[in-house]
């Protein structure tokens, strides 16, 4: 073998592991597979999205599966002017935590506004599903949320 | 609960050392066990005592940075591994492997300790890689990263009226100054708020005076008990110490609030006297302002005199060096009484408090 040859092995790491999700984030994103936004009744009757298989107060059993959405109300958000590239938009996007209709507590995902001058606070936002035959039950199912009555 | 993690404690400990490497940008020309050993050998050779002469040893550091498993064993060089000590790890900052160390110590079957912590933030991509600790299912196949979701706590906070952007500029401004009184620190400059206010937002409302640098650095402390406490050096003593965790639904918090840093402030006694100054690990510059309502603190507390982790940011170190310049403080007679933070999660999901007292 000439000195100069070096040998080589590739590697890669990987965790190759299949994670079941259970009853209540099972349905989760079953629903989203199907365009629908569901959450779950805490143990005070509020009701939790993106629900938990138990309340984040008080730590009890959650109850009935119940639909929310589609609309909701932006709680936070931050514009985001240079996506990253393992963000879920390639152009500039706002992060938002959104409180759907029906719901108590609030959900992070995508806004596309157009413009950090096109949101505010207290906007409504409505839900943008990927097209059915491409959703998968999986967060990113959810295209984005846009502005209600005028997407950008 | 509060009598068993907090101010009630059975047994006095002492921050006996403490010693952390120069933080910098970026340190090529050593690894984790070459920068390691000498702030090793500092933190021992300050109190004159050797690796014989303490019975456990714990760590803090995160596989994720470096990039491959069970780093912490090969870190364990650093130290020596013969002969074997009794020896632990958790995968958080340092300030947690105090606080299993501490534990340990309140058995009483032991009367010194070694913490240590190091974070190498250079290697990799901070943003995937911190996007990994969030929620698996409803979060990080998103890919949100760390400034973002400060960026929506920030807002939070102005919307709720409690802070503005030129809050968060005053205390990047502060906090880089003080820093120049540091020489540890990795970002120290005297630039006044208003010029801050001309950055451009990296993701808005957060301009880059707002965020943490990006650090590699490593740091130790040593614990002691019993006679050790007083032999090694003059005490100062851990009065309180507990921590408490929020849910990981981000949208089920209130961002504005941190109650599990008020509870474990509650737990280590914070409001049993008054405080001279605060460490607080705030990565974030308008996390000081949570941090500081939730800790109790008023106007007449020093807050990060050190600089804090806006002058220097070594992930999993971070919080350690709070306590230890806290300690440092104290052991110095500059202060008498300090409260030092560590924080860790998303948005202050998980936060540390703990109370130092001189004699």
């Amino acid at each position: 073998m000439p000195e100069s040859e070096a040998l080589h092995a590739s590697h890669r790491l990987e965790y190759p592991y299949a994670r079941s999700v259970g009853p209540v984030i099972g349905a989760f994103l079953t629903g989203l597979r199907d365009g629908r936004l569901l959450g779950v009744r805490g143990s005070g009757g509020s009701v939790i999205v993106p629900p938990t298989e138990y309340d984040p107060d008080t730590g009890d059993d959650t109850g009935e599966v119940v639909e929310v959405g589609p609309g909701g109300v932006v709680e936070s958000w931050a514009w985001v002017p240079d996506p990253l590239p393992k963000h879920p938009s390639d152009r500039p996007f706002a992060w938002a935590l959104i409180r759907l209709d029906g719901a108590d507590t609030a959900l992070l995902h995508a806004v596309d506004s157009g413009g950090p001058d096109r949101l505010a606070t207290g906007d409504r936002v409505t839900v943008r599903f990927r097209p059915a035959a491409e959703r998968i039950g999986s967060m990113a199912d959810i295209e984005a949320f846009v502005p209600e009555g005028g997407a950008a | 609960m509060s009598a068993v993690a907090g101010r009630r404690t059975p047994r006095p400990v002492s921050i006996a050392s403490f010693a952390q490497a120069r933080n910098v940008r970026r340190d090529d020309e050593h690894n984790e066990v070459e920068m390691l050993m000498p702030v090793v050998a500092e933190v021992f050779g300050t109190i004159g005592i050797t690796k014989d002469d303490i019975d456990f040893i714990c760590s803090g550091s995160t596989d994720y940075l470096i990039g491959g498993p069970f780093s912490f064993v090969t870190a364990l060089d650093a130290v020596g591994v013969w002969p074997p000590k009794s020896e632990s790890h958790v995968e958080m900052d340092g300030a947690w492997a105090l606080y299993e160390a501490w534990v340990l110590l309140q058995e009483g079957e032991i009367d010194a300790a070694l913490v240590y912590c190091f974070g190498r933030s250079s290697p990799g991509n901070l943003n995937e890689i911190l996007a990994l600790q969030l929620d698996p299912y409803y979060v990080a196949p998103l890919w949100p990263d760390p400034v973002s979701l400060a960026a929506l706590q920030a807002r939070a906070l102005i919307d709720a009226g409690k802070a503005t952007e030129a809050d968060f500029a005053a205390i990047a401004s502060r906090s880089r100054r003080d820093a120049l009184d540091n020489p540890k620190a990795q970002v120290a400059n005297d630039i006044p708020a208003e010029k801050l206010l001309e950055d451009e937002y990296i993701v808005s409302p957060l301009r880059r005076h707002a965020l943490p640098p990006i650090t590699d650095g490593v740091a130790a402390i040593v614990l002691a008990a019993g006679d050790k406490a007083r032999q090694w050096s003059k005490p100062v003593w851990i009065t309180g110490l507990d921590h408490r965790i929020e849910t990981h639904s981000l949208g089920a918090r209130d961002l504005t609030s941190s109650p599990s840093t008020a509870r474990a402030a509650e737990g280590a006694g914070v409001s049993d006297g008054p405080i001279d100054v605060a460490e607080i690990h705030a990565p974030f510059a308008h996390q000081e302002i949570i941090l500081k309502e939730a800790l109790g603190l008023d106007e007449t507390v020093v807050v990060n005199p050190s600089g804090g982790p806006l002058a220097a940011n070594p992930l999993m170190s971070a919080g350690l060096i709070r306590i230890g310049e806290a300690a440092t403080r104290i052991s110095s007679g500059r202060a008498h009484r300090a409260v030092a933070h560590a924080t860790s999660g998303p948005c202050l999901q998980q936060n540390l408090v703990c109370v130092l007292e001189g004699e």
